[in-house]
């Protein structure tokens, strides 16, 4: 029992950590993104048609990661070109995810909201879930170690500093907001070809806020996110679990009550209840020169 | 004149955008136009409908616009929403037999405090602890929504639907719809979206509240050095945010299905947001606006059933690319750059 | 007679118009290599655009550029750090949260197999620490360090990138005099190796204590060019100004009142600071009706704080322990605005941040703070007709121009807006006058405009709290002046009791 619900929370994660990666990397660098929930939604839609097209998760994992990568190009040309207001436009990106992909399928497979079903034999056993704890390792890793991390982290925290030093700060922004794209595009691609093995309407079901939730909890740093997006993952598990047991009296538990457990948590976590949490200096701030 | 220019060019780009995705999906942009056009407003009913949908849509615009107008972002109007019609649907299944004219007005009164309260949360938070709203509104909207699953499913459950569902209200809680909108079940409740408006903006630009609202929202700072209890009016302003989406429990439970049924809401709270910033947070703005989207979303249902390949998400694909233009200020810095070139 | 060496650093006729102002107009500056190189002049008057288009921050409209001889025109900021110009912002372009090492690396990371190579970096810094003497612990994050060190740090990244011209804008601003000291000590050293700086300030002071040379702007032009040993302060404040300038407003001597306006006893404010400096402690003052108490300090020992923890006494961030009297009431738990109401006109110190709604129209501004007092308010609803009328007759009496209510206040000159904050807490007569900065980043018309106004308070029986940097505004103007330092009120003088140099010195902890 205990070992099986321990599977499940890392398995049920897996998504989760990808667009909690993809978060960081785009906060970090100072741009709030609210728009991983419809990148994910497109990475789970470009996941499955690509996995159906050629019969190969791989390659289906491929064409979710350049469908991130394509919704995040919108997002950093709304937000670094144009300018708009971060929170805004990240809304605006889910509404616009939410509405093309069931367009897409019905262009693509004639079905309302979903896919047809990717063949067992040809979606992932378990290769996703040991990518996204390498990707939480390599996430440090350049963070801390390597010269693009190090502009990452600048580009977050004081950005005048990064332009002082010569290096282009919208630069640095855009290619961070790209690797956001490709990495919850990725958490797309888990939720399709790994957790499940289809595309369905609106699939991501609040795991992009999940995300970035995880990441705040974590304060912003790669793996106590990670561990937090395990914790989520875990109450998640724990509720398809008990759902329908009776413990106590007649009734079955009420699983609404573990299913909102992650967000009151998070909401305590910000309010500086249990622990503090820093957000970037920059975060949110359009860069300008003055 | 150059305000209103920017929305307007926004709604033209977004709808051309839109188009242009139904015209990758092998349909006549020109058919699905006139089809969105007619499905809106071709017979009182379809008008009726339109209508329909805009009126939650003034609620959350004017709720998202009071909390910016104190420079806070309401993402909650969705969980203040959901709290405002479950309290509604609440007090109408268990005073069961509360009589017609009151029995409205009580179940208003419920689902603007529940709103109210919801939006308090945030604003507390905000307000005496300093943390950022965006998230924490996003996390009492999942919150919101798991405690009305829970009620509907355990405390009230309708017990004669397979649907999730709370029990129906008594008669006497039901508004009538107007009978002149071919059966649209559009009543009092839109008539108190536009004076509610009014009201909205009679107290932001008329009253010394309205002043002070208006002002910690330009530079808290200031408004905190002028003797301003900034936390205060933050958290007033927030808590007004919250009652005004609670409004839409009216129109949802009372003006039309007695009850709350889990998931009514095709994203109103959201749609408030685009629907606040395309109208400029203005009362008249917001009305316009809401009635623009309240004709998308009632034009592309029609959609669905009147093409081969669109679907009614379509809807969604056109408020969004209307958002996103209208909130790409740099997009239209054109229209601004007069004065200087550098 | 042989050639001269080419200057370091030479701008021909440099011209940028920002709109409809000529930030520089026809600049010349020469600045001869090894040299410490003086550029002053008053706010606005063209320095830190002449800088910028140095360091190819900005693009000029006409002229040339040259470094060592060689004609240019950056492309880019990268460009001109390539060939060795640095500058050193008045506000450090640090990241807190990051390394002093990180910091100095930046954009310069020395990497080797994909990783940075932070022990290379290491080595060469320890060389050049040894070579001009700037000590700095690596590892710890910028953030603690204290301001002199974190100066050292931004010194150290242009060394690190090779730099031979620093450009160091208003560096002392923030320093007490013995890190001012320090810093001067170093910048010496910098120039006996060979390096050239130039050294933006407005403290005639200092450009006669440090530099060789000096250029003065005014108004967007050059308006004269000095060795410093064949100069005076006198003359290059005529060069700044384009007048005599008189630093000395005759005062008459107070006439103080029985009684106490504000009282403030054994005020704390614990918790971090910057640089780990104390916030408040024990600070114990009182100012009584009828004369003007001046706070005497360098920037960052604590003046935002005491004005905070006065105006709000009852926020925790802003006042751990002591108690405040105000006007013969203890307010010690009272919310701001009640405190406001009992007299108090506040001109605060940052007034973009603190005093105006810029986007809002003056009409507005002018209403802020009043908004629920007769006669523009009436049962919560405000009276538009009553507020027009009195913004239309305070704007004239104060001369704020242009004097159109409708007009955004984000579009009016510094002097204007200060002379609106002032048209809108006196239009009732104050009891009590807290002034912060009041004449920071104003014109010289509106400098004695606002020195007379808050002695007419004074005369008038308001007691008038006035926290300046500016040694000459509080000699003028104080009846008696406080010295705080470091959180601390650490000397008591009264009027005429104290010497312009002894006061500094007290400034500066000694």
């Amino acid at each position: 029992m205990l070992i099986q619900l321990i599977g499940s929370t890392f398995r049920v994660s897996t998504p989760l950590v990808f667009a909690m990666l993809g978060g960081l990397a785009s906060e970090r660098a100072g741009v709030v993104n609210l728009a991983l929930e419809g990148m994910m939604l497109f990475g789970a839609l470009g996941a499955a048609v690509g996995t159906l097209a050629t019969h190969s998760p791989w390659l289906g994992a491929l064409c979710g990661l350049g469908s991130g990568v394509l919704l995040a190009a919108v997002y950093g040309l709304v937000v670094l070109r144009w300018r708009a207001n971060q929170v805004v436009a990240g809304m605006g990106i889910n509404m616009l995810a939410l509405g093309l992909t069931p367009e897409f399928c019905k262009m693509l497979y004639d079905q309302t909201g979903r896919t047809p079903a990717i063949p067992l034999a040809e979606h992932f056993q378990a290769a996703p879930m040991y990518g996204a704890w390498i990707g939480v390792a390599l996430a440090w890793f350049v963070l801390r170690f390597t010269r693009p991390g190090l502009w990452l982290g600048f580009a977050g925290e004081h950005p005048g500093a990064l332009d002082a030093a010569g290096i282009s700060v919208t630069r640095v922004r855009w290619l961070a907001v790209l690797a956001s794209g490709a990495l919850a595009g990725l958490g797309g691609a888990a939720l399709s070809t790994f957790s499940s093995s289809f595309f369905s309407r609106d699939m991501a079901g609040g795991r992009g806020y999940m995300a970035l939730a995880a990441l705040i909890f974590g304060k912003w740093r790669p793996l106590p996110a990670a561990l937090a997006c395990l914790l989520f993952g875990f109450t998640d598990a724990l509720q398809d679990r008990l759902q329908g047991v009776v413990v106590w009296g007649r009734e079955p538990i009420p699983v609404q009550f573990i299913q909102i457990l992650p967000y009151v948590v998070t909401i305590l976590v910000l309010a500086g209840f249990v622990g503090q949490s820093r957000a970037p200096k920059a975060l949110g701030v359009p860069f300008e020169r003055d | 004149m150059k305000r209103l220019l920017q929305p307007l060019l926004s709604v033209l780009l977004g709808l051309a955008l839109g188009l242009g995705v139904t015209a990758l999906a092998g349909e006549n942009p020109w058919t699905v136009l006139k089809i969105l056009a007619s499905g809106a407003f071709g017979t009182g009913y379809d008008f009726g409908m339109t209508l329909f949908y805009a009126t939650p849509l003034v609620f959350t615009g004017l709720s998202v616009a009071v909390a910016f107008h104190a420079g806070l972002f309401n993402i909650g109007a969705e969980g203040q929403l959901t709290m405002g019609a479950l309290a509604a649907a609440a007090t109408g299944a268990i005073l069961f037999r509360v009589a017609s004219p009151w029995a409205p007005l009580l179940a208003g009164v419920a689902a603007v405090l529940a709103g109210t309260l919801w939006g308090a949360i945030p604003g507390w938070l905000r307000a005496r602890r300093g943390s950022h709203e965006v998230i924490n509104t996003i996390m009492l909207n999942f919150i919101a929504a798991g405690l009305a699953n829970y009620v509907t499913l355990y405390l009230l459950k309708n017990p004669e639907s397979q649907n999730p569902e709370t029990r129906a209200v008594g008669d006497g809680y039901l508004l009538a719809p107007f009978s002149w909108l071919g059966g649209a079940p559009v009543g009092w409740a839109t008539p108190l979206a536009l004076v509610t408006a009014a009201g909205v903006g009679v107290l932001l630009w008329r009253t010394s509240l309205g002043f002070e609202i208006r002002a910690v929202g330009q530079n808290e700072a200031a408004a905190r050095a002028a003797g301003i209890a900034t936390g205060r009016v933050q958290l007033l302003a927030f808590a007004l945010a919250g009652g005004l989406a609670g409004l839409v429990g009216v129109a949802e439970v009372l003006g039309n299905v007695g009850r709350f049924r889990v998931g009514f809401s095709p994203e109103y709270g959201f749609l408030g947001i685009a629907v606040a910033l395309l109208g400029r947070n203005r009362p008249g703005g917001i009305l316009a606006a809401a009635l623009l989207f309240g004709a998308l979303h009632k034009g592309a249902t029609s959609l669905d059933m009147e093409t081969e390949h669109v679907t009614r998400e379509l809807s969604l694909v056109f408020q969004a690319l209307i958002i996103l233009s209208v909130s790409a200020d740099g997009l239209w810095s054109w229209l601004h750059r007069r004065r200087s070139s550098c | 007679m042989a050639a001269a060496p080419p200057a370091a650093v030479e701008l021909r006729a440099l011209s940028k118009r920002f709109g409809g102002v000529l930030a520089n107009a026809d600049v010349h500056l020469r600045v001869a290599a090894g040299t410490i190189h003086g550029i002053v002049g008053e706010n606005g008057a063209g320095k830190s655009t002449a800088m910028k288009l140095l360091l190819g921050l900005l693009r000029p409209d006409s002229g040339e550029i040259f470094v060592h001889g060689q004609p240019c025109i950056w492309a880019s900021p990268a460009a001109a750090m390539a060939r060795g110009l640095g500058m050193v912002h008045q506000h450090f372009m640090l990241a807190g949260a990051y390394s002093a090492l990180d910091n100095i690396l930046l954009g310069a990371e020395p990497v080797r197999g994909g990783m940075i190579n932070r022990r290379q970096a290491r080595t060469r810094l320890e060389l050049l620490r040894q070579q001009y003497g700037l000590p700095v612990d690596w590892d710890s994050p910028v953030e603690r360090l204290p301001v002199g060190v974190q100066q050292r740090i931004e010194i150290l990244k242009l060394l690190y990138r090779d730099a031979n011209i620093l450009i160091l804008d208003e560096p002392t601003a923030v320093l007490t005099p013995r890190e001012t000291a320090e810093l001067f000590a170093n910048l010496r050293r910098l120039r006996n190796e060979g390096k050239t700086i130039l050294l933006i300030t407005h403290k005639l002071k200092e450009v006669m204590a440090i530099t060789d040379q000096v250029t003065v702007f005014r108004a967007g032009r050059v308006t004269g060019e000095r060795v410093t040993a064949n100069t005076n302060p006198t003359e290059l404040a005529r060069l700044m100004v384009g007048r005599d300038v008189v630093l000395n407003l005759a005062v008459a001597p107070a006439k103080p009142q029985v009684g106490v306006a504000l009282e403030a006893a054994d005020l704390h404010l614990a918790g971090p600071a910057v640089g780990g400096r104390t916030r408040l402690a024990q600070v114990s003052l009182q100012v009584r009706p009828g004369e003007i108490v001046g706070i005497a300090g360098v920037e960052g020992n604590g003046q935002s704080e005491l004005l905070q923890a006065l105006l709000h006494p009852r926020d925790p961030r802003c006042r751990t322990s002591g108690t405040v009297r105000c006007l013969g009431q203890d307010v010690t738990h009272w919310e701001a605005g009640r405190i406001r109401e009992l007299g108090v006109a506040l001109v605060p110190e940052d007034r973009h941040r603190e005093g105006l709604l810029l986007e809002r129209p003056l009409r507005e501004n002018f209403l802020l703070g009043w908004q629920r007092r007769s006669p523009f308010s009436r049962g919560g609803f405000l009276r538009p007709s009553a507020l027009t009328s009195a913004a239309a007759a305070a704007v004239e009496e104060y001369d704020v121009r242009p004097a159109d209510l409708g007009l955004a206040v984000g579009r009016l000159s510094g002097g204007n807006q200060q002379k609106l904050i002032f048209a809108r807490e006196f239009q009732e007569r104050p009891r009590l006058v807290i002034a912060a900065q009041p004449t920071r980043g104003v014109d010289v018309g509106a400098i004695e405009f606002i020195h007379r106004r808050l002695v007419r308070a004074r005369d008038e029986g308001a007691g008038v709290l006035l926290v300046s940097f500016e040694i000459e505004e509080i000699l003028a103007l104080a009846d008696r002046i406080l010295v705080l330092y470091e959180g601390r009120i650490t000397a008591e003088f009264a009027r005429g009791e104290v010497s312009e140099a002894e006061l500094g010195l007290k400034m500066g902890g000694s």
